[in-house]
């Protein structure tokens, strides 16, 4: 309802209202000496904030519908023939394999979006240096001096984040909140700055902001390559101290490691990558390269170094595929790389072995079938016991007769969950389907029904000797737990209890048994 | 200040007034994101309506404002939902579900568009970026007014924020702070969240196009954080971080005009300095916060030591006193037993010279009888806290001086009584020195 009113009040305000573009009469030679200044600020702040025309004035806006590619170009991408196509596959792929690995890392200290935050603080590091060395007489767009200074910047933006996040009492996200705008909106102004600067060219900052793949040459590669071999390094050596910073902070702590100085190894290596990474490819790509990897290899695995190999793996496939792709269909390269990713993302997410949705569905499914399984078998041994059956002889139980209604009107099942879960039994040998329609438990499923009903009044008893629980509700919360109960754990209350309450045999229930709204 | 020179309130007073609409409407929902732990969801949405925009103009062909909204708007709530949802599916932590979505749809957007920009031109730029510089040009005529459009939508975004949070105030703090018990009190907590999720979107997109991502995305954020150091109240963080949004958006254009000026430049990014100008608030109040500050800490901190120092040196006066009788010592005599500084001795010892608690004579310090009485008091805490240790915290005897010399400065008459009593009024402590009366 809000929802409508909201947008009937934006149309009003949108469409309703005469739009006026001129401006008025008493104000013209105001705006006149100054509209100019204006302007030129406006044109200056749209040319640097839209990466989006970047992009697409990065890429010739000539023909730009997809056509499939002619087999010269799958065998130039294939063989990597070309050489510009082999810089561009090989640069991404090492980006993507340092950036997975150092994500795993970061994806567990739960600050996924700590590349995010620091691809932005990046930025007014770039503008500062640029200012300076041209203010020096040097050339501005140099490659190191840039560099060290979007590092220089990084690690600003890293103390940034350590402050706001120890010693203010604002969490992580916050901490990262504020570092992103605020850093940029700094680096905003200065690159407004450096548009007026009449000495030295700025039209190269963008592109080392927003990345220029297509553009990349082989210095751009081994910088990767090498950037990335260093914090691999970095990595494997301080794998042990890592790990315990990720999952177990307070303990590393107490064993003496240096907390400060490992988180600030961590986020120094995410600066590096994201330097490394921005001028090669762009600054959603490297948020991306760091998130998803990690995140897809999580699905996989429980173990955290075989989570950064898959991790490393799958931002290495990432970047390979999608800049493979996007040299065959003339795409740009940083959101096929991000769409690559995400498509492995969502088949880790599905079919991922550990904790992949369809994992976790097929388990709980199969649990759902164990639980009704044994409150057919329990339902059974209870109806044999109020016939007075209990104790007369194994033979004789087994040949007693269950009718189906009798059945269905005794636990709270719908009449085809319980056909299935008797024809489940059947097959399983545990029930009987006698040539009246009536069923009969085997003795193997006499001895289960036994069994189940067994523990479930174990737990029951318990519950009430050494939890206080009355009588009359012990049944539902046994039902809870029966399903899940170890042998051991059985072995032990039986041990407890018979001391207490000399059980012999399957024990009795100790509350009388309703036939309905029993067996949930 | 030549920067404000040419200051202008036709133009300059309505780039002030839409930066504080903007900052006001971006803070009032961006405090419950902050306490949800959503903070970065309005970065998330600038990235991620891009797709909404480029699907909206293949549908509508046109690129009026109209629809562009509408399709930015449902794709930001769609981020909000898409994150939630692979946050539950996927049990994947929150940033990283944010990340995964925003990229993706980010990279699906640009691939679109380059896609469609050889039909028309279509220039996400002038719709998704809009400069606050360029308020003035567009009006719009209310009643007799010429009022810049985007002040027009700005103001209904923040009044619409402002009835909403009004509204439900009640269920959206419960919401925040406590999800399941506001469910189980019947309200329901995840209506409330997408409550606040179309808020962000509609704020945000709003802003975006009138006045630039920067200012939006940083107001969502540091404000609320700011106010939420200064306050433990939901209500007063509110109306802070209202504040604080207003005045960063004066201060940042006032220093968009003035602060390059001392570089020789001519002026820079209004939007810009507007989110740095926020940030600088926000580090002030991180340290002159009253209860939190770390400057206020240190120096709460500091003061302590100064504290313990001082009574520490009247302490030791006492002592040299107990051992004979009217004997006095110098600062550095002091100093070499206490491991002090030079210079903040000599202060604090002229500080007891001044209240009267020594008397400098020829050879150092003596102790005057209030001194005596000030040095009787803390040895006499000291002693029955040993001995206090041993009979009843069973401590070693060789340990217990250091806690004793910890637990002195904080025990007050009531306290020294009752630990007589505890150990039944003992004459000496477990060293064997005398225990000064009360």
């Amino acid at each position: 309802m809000t929802f409508v009113l909201l947008i009937a009040m934006f149309l009003v305000s949108f469409s309703d209202l005469p739009v006026t573009d001129s401006v008025p009469e008493f104000e013209i030679s105001d705006l006149k000496s100054r509209i100019s200044d204006r302007q030129l600020q406006i044109s200056n702040f749209k040319s640097q904030i839209s990466n989006v025309q970047r992009v697409i004035a990065s890429n010739s806006l000539n023909n730009r519908s997809l056509t499939w590619p002619t087999w010269s170009q799958w065998r130039r991408v294939l063989f990597l023939s070309d050489y510009n196509t082999q810089v561009v596959i090989l640069g991404t792929m090492m980006l993507g394999m340092a950036a997975g690995t150092v994500g795993s890392f970061t994806l567990l200290r739960r600050r996924a979006l700590m590349g995010d935050a620091l691809s932005h603080a990046t930025l007014p590091g770039v503008g500062l240096a640029f200012i300076i060395a041209t203010r020096l007489g040097m050339d501005g767009k140099s490659l190191p001096i840039l560099l060290t200074g979007a590092a220089v910047s990084g690690i600003a933006g890293v103390a940034a984040i350590l402050y706001v996040r120890n010693l203010t009492r604002l969490k992580e996200d916050a901490a990262l909140g504020i570092v992103l705008s605020v850093f940029f909106g700094a680096g905003v102004s200065m690159l407004t700055v450096i548009q007026q600067m009449s000495t030295g060219n700025a039209a190269g900052l963008e592109s080392f902001i927003y990345g220029k793949t297509a553009s990349m040459d082989f210095s751009d590669a081994t910088l990767i390559g090498l950037s990335g071999l260093f914090s691999v390094i970095v990595i494997g050596l301080l794998f042990k101290e890592l790990t315990l910073l990720c999952f177990d902070e307070g303990f590393a702590g107490s064993r003496g490691y240096p907390l400060l100085l490992l988180d600030v190894v961590l986020m120094s290596l995410v600066v590096l990558v994201t330097i490394i990474g921005l001028q090669a490819v762009g600054n959603v790509l490297v948020i991306a390269l760091f998130v998803m990897p990690a995140a897809a290899a999580r699905f996989w695995t429980q173990n955290l170094k075989q989570m950064t190999l898959i991790s490393a793996a799958i931002g290495g496939a990432g970047g390979l595929v999608g800049s493979a792709i996007s040299a065959l269909l003339d795409l740009p390269s940083g959101p096929m790389i991000v769409l690559v990713c995400s498509s492995l993302f969502f088949v880790s997410m599905v079919v991922g072995i550990e904790r992949g949705v369809l994992v976790r569905f097929i388990r709980r499914w199969e649990l759902n079938r164990n639980v009704d399984r044994q409150h057919l078998l329990r339902g059974l041994y209870e109806l044999l016991e109020s016939r007075g059956l209990p104790k007369a002889a194994a033979a004789r139980q087994i040949q007693s007769r269950f009718l189906f209604a009798e059945l269905l009107s005794y636990g709270s099942w719908t009449s085809h969950r319980l056909m299935r879960e008797i024809e489940r039994c059947r097959r399983a040998g545990l029930l009987l389907r006698n040539e009246d329609a009536s069923l009969s438990l085997t003795e193997v499923g006499l001895g289960e029904a036994s069994r189940l009903a067994h523990e479930h009044r174990l737990w029951e008893m318990y519950l009430i000797t050494h939890a206080d629980v009355a009588p009359g509700r012990v049944d539902q919360s046994a039902d809870a737990i029966e399903h899940v109960l170890e042998p051991e754990l059985i072995a032990r209350l039986e041990k407890l209890l018979q001391q207490k309450l000399a059980i012999q045999g399957i024990a009795p229930s100790p509350h009388p048994i309703e036939p309905l709204g029993d067996a949930s | 200040m030549s920067g404000l020179a040419n200051w202008s309130w036709s133009l300059d007073g309505w780039i002030v007034l839409a930066g504080i609409l903007c900052a006001v409407a971006a803070s009032l929902p961006g405090n419950f994101l902050l306490l949800r732990r959503m903070s970065l969801l309005g970065d998330a949405i600038s990235h991620a309506i891009l797709p909404g925009l480029a699907i909206a103009f293949l549908i509508s062909e046109s690129r009026s404002s109209v629809p562009m909204f509408l399709g930015a708007v449902i794709v930001g709530i769609l981020t909000a939902l898409f994150t939630e949802w692979i946050r539950n599916f996927g049990d994947v932590d929150e940033g990283a579900s944010m990340g995964v979505v925003f990229t993706t749809l980010f990279a699906l957007g640009l691939i679109l568009i380059i896609q469609t920009a050889d039909h028309v031109d279509l220039d996400p730029g002038c719709v998704l970026f809009g400069a606050i510089e360029t308020t003035p040009l567009h009006t719009v005529l209310i009643g007799t007014w010429q009022i810049p459009r985007v002040v027009v939508v700005l103001t209904t975004v923040s009044l619409v924020n402002l009835l909403l949070i009004v509204v439900f105030f009640k269920e959206l703090k419960l919401s925040a702070f406590d999800p399941s018990l506001s469910t189980s009190l019947g309200i329901n907590s995840r209506l409330m969240h997408y409550l606040l999720t179309v808020m962000v979107a509609v704020t945000a997109v709003a802003s975006f196009e009138s006045v630039g991502n920067i200012l939006v995305v940083a107001m969502f954020v540091v404000p609320p954080a700011t106010a939420y150091l200064l306050t433990e109240r939901l209500r007063n963080m509110i109306l802070i971080s209202a504040l604080i949004a207003a005045s960063s958006a004066i201060i940042g254009h006032v220093s968009a005009l003035v602060v390059p000026r001392w570089f020789g430049f001519r002026s820079t990014s209004t939007a810009g300095m507007m989110a740095l100008s926020a940030g600088l608030l926000f580090f002030v109040a991180s340290l002159v916060s009253p209860r939190n500050g770390v400057l206020v800490r240190i120096i709460r901190r500091q003061k302590l030591a100064w504290r313990i120092l001082s009574e520490d040196l009247i302490a030791l006066l006492y002592r040299m006193d107990e051992r004979r009788s009217g004997s006095a010592a110098t600062v550095d005599q002091l100093r070499a037993v206490l491991f002090s500084g030079r210079w903040l001795s000599s202060l604090l010892m002229s500080q007891h010279a001044r209240r009267g608690h020594v008397v400098a004579i020829s050879n150092g310090y003596q102790l005057t009888d209030a001194g005596r009485r000030l040095g009787a008091e803390l040895v006499r805490s000291h002693r029955l806290w040993e001995q206090y240790l041993v009979s009843e915290g069973g401590v070693a005897i060789d340990r217990i001086h250091g806690q004793a010399e910890k637990l002195e400065h904080f025990t007050g008459r009531d306290l020294r009584g009752r630990l007589e009593q505890e150990t039944s009024s003992p004459a000496t402590d477990p060293h064997g020195q005398p225990i000064p009366p009360e």
